[in-house]
């Protein structure tokens, strides 16, 4: 594993995703989530359905930004697009992208970053994260790590802060995640053989997670909110 | 049991719909009961357990087709895993419904529900899909469920769910206490995302729009998705109207 992964999932790098709770915020106020157990049951689901497709996708763009343009970005980010019913799920996402790719040019100048930023401004976020694992020396597989990483422990902190729970208990709930994260980090890069790159693309998971499509969309509308997402 | 059924439309010198095609192959098979209406009538229990199930639609450029079913769909238990394939193409100016009565997962089964759904430029399509986990007071069997839409070649949107899965049935992120899950997929593009109890009006960064629904029962569940199918179009400018 290369440090640079730790850099890449460590909470403090300065990328904006503490503003974002992955509908954890509508879900505790919706009483849906609260105490651990719940919270660990929240978590559990949106890793294998939303974590597994981030993870998937941003193992598709490492792969992509060292495989020298055999898929465009266009045609990575419709196939985030096309995964992502939700409008506000599609602004969180980018809002996301946008602050990664622009830290991420900084911390690790690349041309593959600088080509990312030029085709597309604002992209979604596992083509930030897939893009910045790739200029960070990390492969297809630690980037697809630091996906799901990152779709349990920005819900699991922010639920920590709106509920008040013990965040020992918690990180107890996110070291238990731990084979699951593996799980969906290794199923993310399982070979594609016979397909071509883009019906490989095509064929990625797009697993749905209707529960979450519904709290992002109440959260837009919500008048008071703590997290953006 | 491996089966194959097959609907197309041809358009008349008159430029009416003609359904030109109608290949029934039991369990699957089609009755006409409009000038372009087919329904699904069920000829045997199932799909049971390793049963192969495949359906192509082939909706000709300019032409429609209302796709229903009479009854629900009963997903058994059976040797293996059975598999119901549905391969729709909507040529340029062409009109799709698909809207069959639910798909009921019975205890112990293990299914597999594929889509693909590819549309021309100026097709429209209303395509609504439900899932019920297991009969009253059962738990659920297994489903894998995929559906693809693809316009002129573009990914327009990739969704699927998996049901009798205890990580994800009672998941807050996923379905919450819900014993249905439903989608429409509709052509319509919403001006604004929508949403009430249990039920969801999503705009596609596409054209097009996807209502989701969750439900205690296939009742609930389809008076939702109306009210969603309902709000979808509802801001849609008279000259785009589609006939539902």
């Amino acid at each position: 594993m290369r440090p640079a992964l730790l850099l890449l999932t460590d909470s403090r790098l300065p990328a904006g995703g503490h503003a974002h709770s992955g509908g954890a915020e509508r879900a505790v106020t919706s009483g849906a989530v609260h105490d651990v157990p719940s919270l660990a049951h929240f978590l559990r689901g949106r890793l294998r359905t939303a974590g597994a497709v981030a993870a998937a996708l941003t193992a598709a763009c490492t792969h992509a930004s060292a495989g020298g343009g055999t898929v465009s970005w266009e045609a990575l980010d419709a196939e985030v697009d096309a995964r992502t019913a939700s409008p506000a799920q599609r602004e969180a996402s980018r809002t996301q992208g946008r602050l990664l790719l622009r830290v991420a040019r900084r911390i690790w100048p690349s041309p593959v970053l600088d080509e990312l930023a030029r085709a597309i401004p604002s992209p979604h976020h596992p083509l930030a994260l897939g893009a910045a694992a790739h200029a960070a020396g990390c492969t297809p597989e630690e980037a697809a790590l630091a996906a799901a990483y990152h779709a349990v422990t920005g819900p699991a902190t922010a639920a920590v802060r709106l509920l008040g729970l013990d965040p020992v208990s918690v990180h107890a709930v996110l070291a238990t995640l731990t084979p699951d994260l593996t799980a969906v980090a290794t199923h993310a890069c399982r070979p594609s053989d016979p397909l071509t790159p883009l019906e490989a693309l095509g064929a990625l998971p797009a697993c749905s997670a209707p529960a979450l499509d519904a709290l992002a969309e109440q959260h837009a509308r919500a008048e008071v909110r703590l997290f953006i997402s | 049991m491996r089966a194959s059924a097959a609907v197309a439309t041809a358009r008349a010198a008159d430029g009416r719909t003609v359904v030109s095609r109608l290949a029934s192959a039991p369990p699957l098979t089609l009755r006409q009961t409009g000038p372009h209406t087919v329904h699904l009538v069920s000829t045997a229990a199932g799909p049971l357990g390793g049963d192969m199930l495949a359906l192509d639609l082939y909706v000709a450029p300019g032409t429609t087709l209302e796709l229903g079913s009479v009854a629900a769909t009963l997903v058994l238990p059976g040797p293996g895993e059975s598999e119901l394939l549905v391969t729709a193409h909507v040529g340029a100016g062409g009109t799709l419904r698909f809207a069959p009565e639910p798909t009921v997962l019975a205890a112990g089964c293990a299914h597999r529900l594929l889509v693909r759904l590819t549309l021309e430029d100026g097709a429209s399509a209303f395509w609504r899909e439900e899932i019920v986990f297991g009969r009253h007071g059962e738990p659920s069997g297994r489903c894998r469920s995929r559906f693809d839409v693809t316009r002129d070649g573009l990914p327009l949107l990739r969704q699927e769910f998996t049901a009798g899965d205890p990580d994800l049935d009672s998941s807050p992120a996923v379905y919450g206490s819900a014993r249905c899950v439903g989608t429409t997929f509709l052509t319509a593009r919403a001006e604004e995302p929508a949403v009430a109890e249990g039920v969801a009006v999503l705009p596609l960064a596409g054209p097009g729009t996807l209502v989701s629904a969750l439900a205690k029962d296939a009742v609930q569940l389809r008076s939702r998705l109306e009210w969603g199918e309902r709000t979808a179009v509802a801001d849609e400018p008279a000259t785009a109207a589609t006939p539902w």
